[in-house]
């Protein structure tokens, strides 16, 4: 049994795998997603129960794709991110922790990427 | 562990429940839905590159009582995350943490978030002609 603390045990272990650079990230991704997403609120609502026309149309301009190009990057960078820290704080089994940031990061990346390839297939191809 | 029986803080359990609490871990909960949100949202994307039919099939599935349902919890979910971290972006520069200050920005994230809640949907209807 060790005498010493939680806390005495890992001070000057240095930082737990990174700096203060998920943190930035988090807060870039935030502002960021501050106007992206009160745009698409408001495009959406005006957008209720169009068919799929209307939609793609709306999609494929190049105004939308581009702003819904930003949206869907930001958005799972900052669902990457945010995800992380809740696995970090709640899972600790090592093993199950690193599996769940590791699937939590692959599904964002595949998602954010096919859902980016969709927006510009509608723009380019449609 | 050794030392597993050595109090650590913080002792949620013996909390009451105050407004500060409850909107923080709120925030994180919305943003756990939310990212089962950002999964309609990239089906709903990639349905309407597929092409009318399987964009028919996801409008379908939104316009039911479920689909009604999950958007409205993902509307809320968008909104409170939105103006409740907007207050955290403050906190962030150093600015908000006086206490009265906290419970009264926080009040407001609760009120305006459900008020733009209602506000989307009125207009969602409205624009649809009818529910």
């Amino acid at each position: 049994m060790s005498l010493r603390s939680s806390l005495g045990q890992i001070r000057g272990l240095g930082s737990a795998r990174s700096g203060t650079h998920h943190w930035w990230h988090q807060r870039l991704t935030a502002l960021a997603l501050i106007p992206l997403s009160v745009w698409f609120i408001a495009a959406v609502v005006g957008l209720t129960g169009a068919e799929h026309a209307r939609v793609a149309g709306w999609l494929g301009s190049s105004v939308t794709a581009t702003l819904m190009i930003l949206l869907m990057a930001a958005t799972f960078y900052h669902l990457k991110l945010g995800l992380q820290v809740v696995i970090e704080d709640y899972v600790h089994a090592e093993w199950l922790k690193l599996t769940a940031v590791i699937v939590v990061t692959f599904a964002c990346l595949v998602l954010g990427l096919a859902t980016v390839l969709a927006v510009l297939s509608l723009w380019l191809g449609g | 562990m050794t030392q597993a029986n050595q109090p650590l803080s913080p002792h949620l359990q013996i909390y009451r429940p105050q407004i500060t609490s409850v909107l923080s871990i709120l925030h994180r909960l919305t943003g756990v839905a939310l990212g089962v949100g950002a999964l309609l949202l990239a089906w709903w994307v990639i349905a309407a590159a597929a092409g009318a039919q399987p964009f028919a099939g996801a409008q379908a599935f939104l316009a039911s009582w479920l689909g009604r349902l999950i958007l409205l919890g993902f509307s809320f979910a968008l909104f409170y995350h939105l103006l409740n971290g907007i207050r955290h972006l403050f906190w962030d520069m150093g600015k908000g943490f006086e206490i009265g200050t906290t419970r009264a920005s926080g009040w407001a994230v609760v009120v305006l978030s459900l008020g733009f809640t209602l506000l989307a949907w009125l207009l969602g209807y409205v624009l649809r002609g009818g529910p």
